[in-house]
């Protein structure tokens, strides 16, 4: 029994070094082959559920490219992985840039995920759009030269329903209790939370960091209730704000929920009669406009559902990237970089165009606050929410809502 | 007013325990017919909550949690029938491997059946709220939970202790060679502990999503909690795992009153030292298959 195991493995073993060595000579030609981009999202985990959607936003645009004639007259082929965590990602990073031979690489939704391959980015001098994380930090001290950033940061997020919740008379003097998640994504939101109470006169009474790998509530919950807030304010990521949202309903809590950060998966996946409150988000897919009805309806024949908030900036992302290199005719990240330090303007399937900011590379754009529908005026499982009105106001400079760079000073070394 | 908190995260373990020890007890059950540590007892509990959330869209809440275990335990005997029944008998290695396998195979079928984004899916909103017992504030549709684990308990007990039927799956726990001599076929009485444990994951599955996020990893996000309780309470015996369940609830509940960085640490802490001390588990019999 033992010898034939053995045996078996040593089998097993041979076969994979001959497939390995057979295996090189296509990667060392694979120059002229297609272009390739490395495309990693978690797609498990307490954010796989939004991945998931990153991958087919991702792989919608790179069907759209490839029918439109590719880049540089190459047809483009996305290697795209679950990442998994901060250390695989960033060794899947490296693997894809120095065995596969990506170009460029985009994607991710941890923070702390798209933190290490930031590092990769750097260290391999390849273009990095991180697509979905949205920590402060790494547009600020952790900022690096290859990296741009195309969700709404921390911060953004926080103004966006920090207005909304103003207007409702819902901030000043009242007592807050932030449950966050406990990584550097959470720690930042809360960071910026704070800066937010403190501007605006709203008193943090009490915040509980949670393990992104809780599912059970109950004893957070009780926490809550014994410090009796006027507002619950949830600081959470990817399937926290699912079981958090759902088991609120359960109890039926009297303190109105509001949240600093919610993707639109979280919310489809509570589902109608367990969300309330105000919430925020970069885009969703009722948006009235022409680029953003176009995708929605590619998007939905293709997959058969809407697409989510995830699915819409990966898409974007993949685009925009080819756009400036057919545009500079060069895959080079030197020149692209230079490219999108120009500022140059893009369509982002919004009310108004965005554009990458040249000192920490965060694409500036608008978000909203958003409240939910009554379950009677759905349409459908996915028409679950009320947009407000974009932030900042129309007429307002799109910056006015981001970190200035005293707040989040980034320097990029050449 | 501190020990009023206090007492009421005690409690809240308490309930929460019963949930643990939905799961927990299949897996220490069919660990005792079988001699397999199911590991895909968590693709049970997620196939019971995808059939449940599945079943409330067509027939409504209260029929789909009674549907899908009895449809989950059906599953569980053809597992049965097909699969683990080959590996009685062989190097509990094996039955780790196929039991492995499955719940990655179990996973990934949900991917494709269901998708990848979770199912929403809601409660019916009369069972929504809390419920105010003096200090103490429950969860209703939490209190509902607790008196399904206590009936289906009770009745697992009762079926195994009082019954013709518990009696021949007790003698051959024990002594199976002399069951056989007694003329006495086990495999149906094995076939149908193991779909009565499938279907108390499934149970758990159906109970608990109306309230956490039913996603293709559910399984094995619950099977790693199952399987500490498990060990905890000691592999095969049932007030063990029903002592360590509650535990589990409690120390949890304490750790994040006074500790909250902690909590997820605490059940693991708890699991190291009661095997540090007694490695069999607080109420385990000593296991010679595997010393």
């Amino acid at each position: 029994m033992t010898q034939t195991t053995r045996r078996n493995v040593l089998k097993g073993g041979v076969a994979l070094t001959g497939a390995l060595t057979i295996g090189m000579p296509s990667i060392l030609r694979a120059q002229t082959g297609p272009l390739k981009i490395g495309h990693l999202t978690p797609l498990t985990g307490f954010l796989g559920a939004i991945g998931g959607y990153a991958q087919l936003g991702a792989k919608l645009a790179a069907e759209e490219i490839n029918a439109s004639g590719g880049v540089l007259g190459r047809q483009i082929e996305l290697i795209s992985e679950d990442s998994v965590n901060p250390a695989i990602a960033s060794n899947k990073a490296q693997r894809m840039v120095e065995q596969d031979g990506v170009v460029a690489l985009l994607g991710e939704i941890n923070s702390a995920s798209a933190l290490t391959i930031m590092q990769v980015a750097e260290r391999n001098k390849k273009v990095f759009f991180s697509t979905g994380a949205r920590s402060d930090a790494l547009r600020g001290k952790n900022c690096n030269k290859y990296s741009f950033h195309s969700d709404i940061p921390n911060t953004v997020m926080v103004n966006a329903v920090g207005t909304a919740l103003m207007q409702q008379n819902m901030v000043k003097g009242k007592k807050f209790f932030t449950l966050t998640a406990d990584y550097i994504f959470g720690h930042d939101l809360l960071k910026a939370a704070k800066a937010f109470f403190a501007r605006t006169g709203g008193n943090l009474i009490g915040d509980e960091l949670i393990a992104t790998d809780v599912t059970d509530f109950s004893p957070y919950l009780l926490k809550v209730r014994q410090a009796q807030p006027d507002v619950v304010c949830c600081n959470l990521a990817g399937n926290q704000v699912t079981n958090l949202v759902k088991q609120y309903a359960e109890f039926g809590f009297k303190y109105p929920l509001v949240g600093f950060n919610l993707n639109t998966g979280d919310a489809w996946a509570a589902g109608a009669g367990n969300l309330t409150g105000t919430w925020p988000t970069p885009w969703y897919h009722t948006l009235d406009n022409p680029a953003s009805k176009k995708f929605v309806e590619a998007f939905i024949k293709k997959n058969g559902k809407p697409p989510e908030n995830h699915a819409w900036i990966d898409y974007i992302s993949l685009k925009i990237m080819a756009q400036a290199m057919n545009d500079t005719k060069s895959t080079d990240s030197a020149k692209l970089i230079e490219h999108f330090e120009k500022q140059s303007e893009f369509d982002l399937m919004k009310g108004r165009k965005g554009y990458f900011r040249k000192w920490d590379h965060q694409l500036v754009q608008e978000a909203y606050p958003f409240t939910v529908k009554a379950k009677s005026e759905m349409k459908d499982q996915w028409d679950m929410l009320v947009l407000g009105p974009s932030v900042p106001p129309a007429g307002e400079p799109l910056e006015t809502i981001y970190p200035t760079q005293e707040q989040n000073p980034c320097s990029m070394p050449a | 007013m501190q020990l009023v908190f206090l007492m009421e995260q005690v409690v809240n373990g308490l309930v929460l325990g019963g949930y643990y020890l939905l799961i927990a007890l299949g897996l220490s059950l069919i660990f005792s017919v079988g001699g397999v540590v199911n590991l895909a007892h968590g693709a049970f509990y997620a196939i019971g909550a995808y059939l449940a959330v599945t079943l409330t869209n067509m027939t409504g809440f209260l029929p789909a949690v009674v549907i899908s275990p009895f449809a989950v335990a059906a599953l569980g005997l053809l597992f049965e029938r097909f699969l683990l029944r080959r590996f009685y008998s062989a190097d509990p290695i094996l039955g780790l491997l196929l039991t492995f396998g499955l719940a990655m195979l179990v996973e990934q079928a949900i991917r494709m059946i269901w998708g990848s984004p979770p199912l929403s899916s809601v409660m019916p909103s009369e069972l929504k709220g809390a419920v105010i017992v003096g200090d103490f504030l429950f969860s209703r549709y939490r209190l509902i939970l607790l008196a399904v684990v206590a009936a289906v308990l009770v009745g697992v007990w009762l079926l195994l202790h009082k019954t013709p039927f518990g009696r021949v799956v007790r003698a051959g726990i024990q002594r199976p060679d002399m069951v056989a001599v007694l003329g006495i076929k086990l495999q149906p009485y094995m076939a149908t502990v193991i779909a009565l444990g499938v279907g108390m994951a499934a149970l758990a599955g159906a109970l608990f999503a109306p309230i956490t996020v039913v996603h293709p990893a559910m399984g094995s996000e619950i099977i790693i909690v199952a399987f500490v309780v498990v060990v905890i309470g000691g592999l095969g015996s049932f007030w063990g795992v029903v002592l360590a369940a509650l535990l589990v609830g409690v120390v949890r509940g304490m750790t994040i009153h006074f500790m909250p960085a902690a909590g997820e640490a605490s059940i693991y802490v708890l699991m190291f030292l009661v095997l540090l001390l007694r490695p069999r588990g607080l109420l385990g019999e000593r296991m010679e298959r595997f010393e």
